[in-house]
C-alpha cells in the first residue's frame, strides 16, 4: 500500500511542510528581538479566539459548530499581537504584557467554550494539535497564509532585520519602524494560527523558536540562520508526522521532542568540536 | 540676526537646530538647545551625565519628538526624506542582536530607508542596489574603518571596538554629508580609537560634517573645530575647544558630575576598557 497516495497523509504532510517552513521565518525575527516567548502569549489569545468562534457557531446554529474556530483564532491572535506591539512601543514591560495575555487568553477560552455549551475537551485539539482532522479547506487556507508569511518574511528580510536589530538607527534612516514592527507582530499571529493545527497552542512557539535555536548553533549569518531554520523546521514536522503514521503518538509533542533532541545533539557536537580545535 | 539676502549667498548648514525643547515622560530634558554644523566641520557635543547630549542628537535624527524649536537638515526642515544624507551611530555597546549576523549584513542594512531616488516605499524597504552592489558598498564601508577582513564574521564574536567600527561603517555606507555619533569612543580599545581618529580625518577632508557626543576629546582632539557644552539641558559653552584635554577644561562644566559612561540601553556584551 502506497501511504503517500492516501489523501489524509498528503494533507497532513502538506500542512506540516508549510508550517515547518513558515514558522521559523517569523521565529527568526522574534529571537532577534529577544521576544522568543511572544508566540506563547499570542497562542493563548488565539485559544480564546477558537472558543469565541465556537460560541459564534453555536449562536448562528451552524451545522459544523467549530467552523468559525480558526477564523476566530486568526482574528483574536492578530488583535492580541497588535495590542502587544502597541503596549510595547509605549514602554510597557514586554514580559508583563505577555503574562497578562497568557492568563487572559486561557481563562477567556475556557469561559467562552462553556458559554458555547461545549467543554474543555473541545479545546484539547487546539491545545495539543489535531493534524489528523485536517481538511482540504484547512490545507488551502494554510497554503494562502504560509505564502503571505514567506513572501513578506523573506522578501523584506533586510528591512525587518534593520528594524529588529536596531530600532533607533532604523528610525534615523527614515524606515517606517512602527509599520514594520506591526508587520512582524501580525505575521507572528498568522503563523501561530497556521501552526496551531499541527502542534497545538501549548507547543506552537516551539516550532518557531527551536529550529532557529538549532540553526544558530551552526551558522553565523542572519540569512543563513533563517534558511537553515526553515529546512530544520520542515524536516522536523515531516519526520514527526511520518512517524505518527506508523506509531500512535501525538504529532505535536513528537515534533517538538525531536527538535529538542536535535538541539541537544547539535549543541553537544559543536561544543566538542570547539574544544577539539 | 543675519540678513535674509546674506543667508541666500551662503550654503545652508548641514544641521541647524534652534531652541530645541524636548520632554520625556513629562519632564523637560532640553530647555532650548541650539547647534549648527557646517561641511567639513567637526563639532564635539560635551557635558556630564544627564546633561541631555544623547537626547539632543536623538531629536536631530528623529528618534525622539521635539516639543518646540526647529531642526533643519541640509537647509530643509528635518523629515524622513531630508535624512537621506544623514549617518547616525547610536550610543550602544554591542552591534549584536538575538540572532547571529555578519558584519556585512549589519552594514548592508544601512543602505535602506530614505535615499536619493528612493521615493517609493518599496525602494526604501528593499534598497536601491542589487545585492551584489550593496555588498560591494558595504565592503567598501568596512574597508574605510579598517575591518574589511571581518566582513563575514559574526558581529557578536567581535571585540567591542570592532563592533563599534561595524556600526560606524553602517552609517558610512549611506555616504552621509552629516555624520552624528553618540559616544563612539565609549569603552573601545586603543586601536579602534586610533582607527576612528583616522576615519574622522578622512571624512573631514572630504567635507563631511560631524557632530560627536564625547566625554573626553581624547584621540579626536586634533580634529575638533568647535565644542558645544550642555549642562542640565542648556548650552553653557559654544566655541573653540581648549588645547588641554577633556570636558573638565571646558567653561560651564559641572565638576561635580562623575565621568562614567551611562548604562547601555539595550544590554549586550561587556567590552574591554581602553
Amino acid at each position: 500500500m502506497n501511504l503517500l497516495a492516501e489523501p489524509l497523509i498528503q494533507r497532513m504532510l502538506l500542512v506540516g511542510l508549510l508550517v515547518g517552513l513558515a514558522a521559523p521565518v517569523m521565529g527568526t525575527y522574534l529571537v532577534q528581538r529577544k521576544m522568543a516567548l511572544l508566540g506563547d502569549g499570542i497562542g493563548h489569545v488565539a485559544l480564546a479566539g477558537v472558543a469565541a468562534g465556537w460560541l459564534a457557531g453555536s449562536l448562528f446554529d451552524l451545522a459544523q459548530q467549530d467552523a468559525l474556530a480558526i477564523p476566530g483564532a486568526v482574528l483574536f491572535a492578530i488583535i492580541g499581537a497588535v495590542l502587544i506591539e502597541r503596549m510595547r512601543s509605549r514602554g510597557a514591560a514586554a514580559d508583563v504584557v505577555m503574562a497578562i495575555l497568557f492568563y487572559g487568553g486561557i481563562a477567556g477560552g475556557v469561559l467562552l467554550i462553556g458559554l458555547a455549551g461545549g467543554s474543555n475537551a473541545n479545546l484539547l485539539g487546539y491545545l495539543f494539535g489535531s493534524i489528523s482532522t485536517v481538511t482540504w479547506g484547512d490545507v488551502w487556507m494554510s497554503v494562502a497564509l504560509a505564502a503571505v508569511i514567506l513572501l513578506v518574511g523573506i522578501g523584506l528580510r533586510t528591512a525587518l532585520f534593520a528594524v529588529t536589530h536596531d530600532q533607533e538607527f532604523a528610525r534615523s534612516t527614515g524606515l517606517p519602524v512602527e509599520a514594520l514592527n506591526m508587520v512582524v507582530a501580525v505575521l507572528a499571529a498568522v503563523t501561530i494560527t497556521v501552526a496551531m493545527r499541527v502542534v497545538g497552542v501549548l507547543l506552537v512557539s516551539a516550532l518557531m523558536i527551536v529550529p532557529v535555536a538549532i540553526a544558530q548553533l551552526i551558522t553565523r549569518s542572519f540569512a543563513r540562520t533563517m534558511h537553515l531554520a526553515m529546512g530544520i523546521g520542515a524536516a522536523l514536522t515531516l519526520t514527526g508526522i511520518w512517524i505518527t503514521v506508523f506509531y500512535d503518538v501525538q504529532p505535536g509533542a513528537l515534533i517538538v521532542t525531536l527538535g529538542v533532541l536535535v538541539y541537544g545533539a547539535v549543541a553537544s557536537i559543536t561544543t566538542l568540536a570547539r574544544r577539539g580545535t | 540676526m543675519s540678513d535674509p539676502a546674506e543667508i541666500r549667498d551662503v550654503p545652508p548648514s548641514l544641521v541647524e537646530a534652534r531652541d530645541v525643547r524636548v520632554s520625556l515622560q513629562g519632564t523637560e530634558i532640553l530647555h532650548g538647545v541650539s547647534l549648527t554644523a557646517q561641511p567639513g566641520e567637526v563639532v564635539a557635543l560635551m557635558g556630564g551625565n544627564g546633561s541631555g547630549k544623547s537626547t539632543f542628537v536623538r531629536s536631530i535624527v528623529g528618534a525622539v519628538p521635539t516639543q518646540a524649536g526647529t531642526i533643519r537638515l541640509f537647509g530643509r526642515p528635518a523629515t524622513a526624506s531630508s535624512r537621506a544624507h544623514l549617518g547616525y551611530v547610536p550610543q550602544r555597546i554591542s552591534a549584536a542582536g538575538g540572532v547571529s549576523a555578519t558584519a556585512l549584513e549589519v552594514v548592508t542594512s544601512g543602505l535602506l530607508g530614505s535615499r536619493d531616488g528612493a521615493d517609493r516605499v518599496g525602494a526604501r524597504l528593499r534598497g536601491l542596489l542589487p545585492p551584489r552592489d550593496a555588498h560591494a558598498r558595504a565592503r567598501a564601508a568596512l574597508r574605510s574603518v579598517g575591518i574589511e577582513d571581518l566582513a563575514k564574521r559574526d558581529v557578536s564574536r567581535l571585540s567591542g571596538g570592532q563592533q563599534q567600527r561595524v556600526l560606524i561603517a553602517r552609517a558610512l555606507v549611506r555616504k552621509p554629508r552629516l555624520l552624528i555619533l553618540d559616544e563612539p569612543m565609549a569603552g573601545v580599545d586603543l586601536e579602534s580609537q586610533v582607527a576612528f581618529s583616522h576615519t574622522v580625518g578622512h571624512l573631514k577632508h572630504d567635507g563631511v560634517g560631524l557632530v560627536i557626543v564625547l566625554h573626553e576629546l581624547g584621540a579626536l582632539a586634533r580634529h575638533i573645530d568647535r565644542a558645544v557644552v550642555l549642562e542640565r539641558g542648556c548650552v553653557t559653552y559654544d566655541g573653540p575647544p581648549p588645547k588641554d584635554l577633556g570636558v573638565h577644561a571646558l567653561p560651564g562644566h559641572d565638576h561635580d558630575h562623575p565621568h562614567t559612561d551611562p548604562p547601555a540601553r539595550d544590554g549586550g556584551i561587556g567590552l574591554e576598557g581602553p
